[in-house]
């Protein structure tokens, strides 16, 4: 019912380095096209680039094509592919030093050939560059203006009455919201927060604001947003709704962050990293989990449970030492 | 403790690690009595699935004594004897609560890696790469086993760890193949594989009314296995065209439902096509060889079923498609869901109806692991199923 404004939400979402992506994109295809004709035709390929007489150009040339098909990949592949465009950079420079190899090592026509392939690749790495470049200033960005939008969606095997009550408990969500360290309830409606944005020494820091609820309708919404004087603005909604055939509940989260200092701007961003939509849906897998198990679930390899951010940086999953768990 | 551990491709070995703890209040440690190797820890010896770490502590068939519970379990104590099913499972989400326990909507803390490889993501497993939970396994000598009350099958019959053992995998999973091959009486299946798990589907095919059952493979020891153990006829697809002896077994019908027991490393007897598929592999532009599956779509008759239940980790190349839509048929797959079949296996077991222990070929201490590896993926010395004791 909602779906065309959560579509536009979703699109807000995605929102940082879209330029820079849809460039990438681009370069992504041209990578896929050359990486393909070096496998399928290498001695075409080095006619053209008038290395056809060297035996080991003819065998470096597929090599050069699967490196190809590898940028594309990666360009192709993910979600915000701008910052793969360094890898892109990374071959270009090495395929400016293969040819300025044979440009010296060449004479006539293949020298003339040779040379120009050269300049067209040179030309081919600016718009590397400049990608790569825009795309890392356009990430800038987004910690600068600090603004968050997210939205999300989880069906949880249990009543809509058992899932209201849950999260109609603010001090329950710091188990399940991990950007959150306390929500300490204070009146009927009020309540004071307390998040810790992840960094190193002074980065380091802790936003606080008070928050109330604005609207409660028992086993259907709960909306709330901070109270007018905070530093960090946010507006936040879930609903509840019986999933289809008694398939428990579906649970729809919209949250809304900005903060218009640039310090308090800077720890919002960090605290919901680069991708927040992907927080958000950690923060219900926990939640979830919480509900239908009573815990968050956790491995040797993820002690801490569930979280995109940890997910990268595994530990092996043999067991946990005492003075390696932190915080379970 | 000692544990068997992942270093790399082909290379394991048995270290001292931590004693495991518990870490969820629903976990239980269990002392492991007996514990084996799989095909499927072949496709991590060999590196063919993604996200394993060096480190990591292999196995997902262990059974053995439970030593300490969490504070939340509540159908286990301490000096229980158990056999933990390898999927692990919450019992308490919509999947567990249909039975479809290897897809447990909450077991896997790294769903999110998972749903990038194959859009939502299966069940945690014990010792099968970070994708699928970055659980410690069980080649080793104590094991933290989450969800205690709903996964581990307690043991109160008195028969030896060689007969319940398997329980905790390969016997449900060959079961699952054949009962997803839904047996009409009259009816003849073709298994690909006649390792463990391909042994265990041709002997459930039979206690589910199977009429005939063949086996294909390339060791003769292990068709010899399948034929004396299991009673199945066989092809040894080296010697004799496969498409041929079926269609000559079944006079022109085709078997009535095939089980892929091979899964993403299939040999192949061209050496073309083998070639082919291990060239894909190699350059990582398919993650899987599945010629055991492509030969059983195109052997299965008009309408049959097929059965995947040998384990695939990500795409394949040359999915015969064509045959697949125009010829009626049906794929099902699924790791295991073993909690389901724990207990009515349990039964047949103590009935004497089967007595899983003839796929036993070594014995070996926990110790020894690199070597059974070695042996086990080698096929040598008749190597058909490596049991270890830590
Ligand atoms: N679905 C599940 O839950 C589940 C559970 C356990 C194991 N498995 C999978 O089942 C498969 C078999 O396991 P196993 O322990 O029996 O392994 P195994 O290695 O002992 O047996 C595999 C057998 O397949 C044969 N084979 C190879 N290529 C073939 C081909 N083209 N045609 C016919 N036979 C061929 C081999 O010779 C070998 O005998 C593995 O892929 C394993 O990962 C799946
Ligand atoms: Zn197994
Ligand atoms: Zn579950």
């Amino acid at each position: 019912m909602n779906s065309v404004r959560e579509i536009g939400a979703l699109e807000r979402s995605a929102g940082p380095g879209r330029g820079a992506d849809r460039l990438a994109r681009r370069l992504g295809l041209a990578s896929l096209g050359l990486g393909v004709a070096q496998l399928v035709a290498p001695y075409r390929v080095a006619q053209l680039a008038g290395v056809d007489r060297s035996v080991r150009a003819i065998m470096i040339i597929p090599a050069l094509g699967l490196r190809e098909i590898g940028h594309a990949a990666a360009l192709l592949g993910v979600r915000r592919p701008g910052r793969w465009a360094w890898t892109r950079v990374a071959g270009d420079a090495m395929d400016l030093a293969l040819l300025g190899r044979a440009v010296a090592h060449t004479c006539g026509l293949r020298r003339v050939r040779a040379a120009a392939v050269t300049a067209a690749v040179a030309g081919i790495t600016v718009a590397d560059l400049y990608t790569a470049i825009r795309a890392y200033r356009e990430g800038e960005r987004t910690v600068r203006d600090g603004a968050v939008h997210a939205v999300g969606a989880i069906t949880i095997n249990k009543s809509p009455a058992e899932v209201y009550r849950f999260w109609r408990d603010l001090e329950n969500w710091p188990r399940f919201m991990y950007h959150l360290e306390s929500v300490r309830v204070t009146g009927d409606r009020r309540s004071h927060w307390s998040a810790k944005a992840p960094g190193f020494g002074r980065m380091r820091r802790t936003v606080e604001w008070d928050a109330e609820i604005v609207e409660d309708t028992p086993e259907r919404i709960i909306t709330w947003r901070s109270l007018p004087d905070a530093d960090v603005t946010n507006w936040g909604q879930v609903r509840f709704l019986p999933g289809p055939s008694g398939r428990g509940t579906e649970v729809r989260v919209e949250l809304d962050y900005t903060a218009p200092g640039r310090a308090a701007g800077v720890a919002i961003a960090r605290l919901f990293g680069e991708e927040p939509r992907q927080q958000l849906r950690d923060d219900l897998r926990r939640f979830k989990q919480v509900m239908e198990t009573g815990d968050v679930v956790r491995s040797e390899g993820s002690p801490d449970g569930l979280s995109m951010r940890q997910q990268m940086k595994q530990r092996p999953a043999r067991p946990v030492r005492a003075d390696e768990l932190v915080s379970v | 403790m000692r544990a068997n551990t992942w270093q790399g491709r082909q290379h394991v070995t048995v270290q001292d690690v931590p004693d495991p703890r518990i870490l969820n209040a629903q976990d239980a440690i269990v002392r492991i009595t007996s514990t084996a190797i799989c095909g499927s820890d072949l496709h991590l010896y060999h590196g063919y699935i993604p996200t394993m770490k060096k480190g990591d502590v292999l196995g997902h068939e262990f059974m053995g004594e439970v030593v300490e519970v969490g504070p939340a379990v509540r159908n286990l104590r301490v000096g229980d004897r158990v056999v933990v099913p390898f999927p692990i499972a919450c019992g308490a989400c919509m999947a567990c609560e249909r039975g479809l326990y290897s897809v447990c909507e909450n077991s896997n803390p790294n769903a999110g890696i998972a749903e990038k490889i194959m859009g939502y993501s299966p069940a945690g497993i014990f010792g099968y790469s970070h994708l699928l939970g970055g659980y410690a396994g069980g080649q080793a000598e104590y094991a933290r086993v989450p969800f205690a009350d709903v996964g581990p099958l307690k043991i109160e019959v008195d028969l030896p760890d060689e007969q319940l053992l398997f329980l905790s995998d390969i016997l449900p999973t060959g079961y699952m193949g054949a009962e997803l091959c839904d047996i009409k009486p009259g009816d003849t299946i073709a298994v690909w594989g006649a390792g463990p798990v391909g042994l265990f589907a041709i002997a459930s095919a039979y206690l589910l009314g199977a009429k005939k059952v063949i086996a294909i493979d390339r060791f003769d020891y292990r068709l010899r296995k399948a034929k004396d153990q299991a009673g199945a006829e066989i092809i040894n697809y080296e010697l004799t065209p496969v498409a041929e002896a079926l269609r000559e077994m079944t006079a022109g019908r085709g078997p009535d439902a095939c089980i892929d027991a091979v899964g993403m490393e299939a040999h192949h007897a061209s050496g073309l096509i083998y070639g082919y598929d291990r060239a894909k592999q190699a350059t990582r532009t398919e993650s899987d060889r599945p010629d055991a599956l492509r030969e059983a779509i195109m052997n299965v008759r008009n309408g049959g079923i097929v059965a995947a239940i040998g384990a695939y980790g990500g795409f394949i190349d040359k999915f015969p498609m064509g045959a697949f839509m125009n010829r009626s048929l049906t794929m099902k797959s699924a790791q295991c869901h073993v909690q389901k079949y724990m207990r009515p296996l349990l039964e047949r077991i103590r009935k004497g109806e089967i007595d899983p222990s003839f796929v036993i070929t070594h014995r070996m201490r926990l110790d020894d692991a690199p070597r059974a590896f070695q042996l086990f993926r080698e096929k040598q010395d008749e190597c058909v199923k490596v049991v270890l004791k830590p």
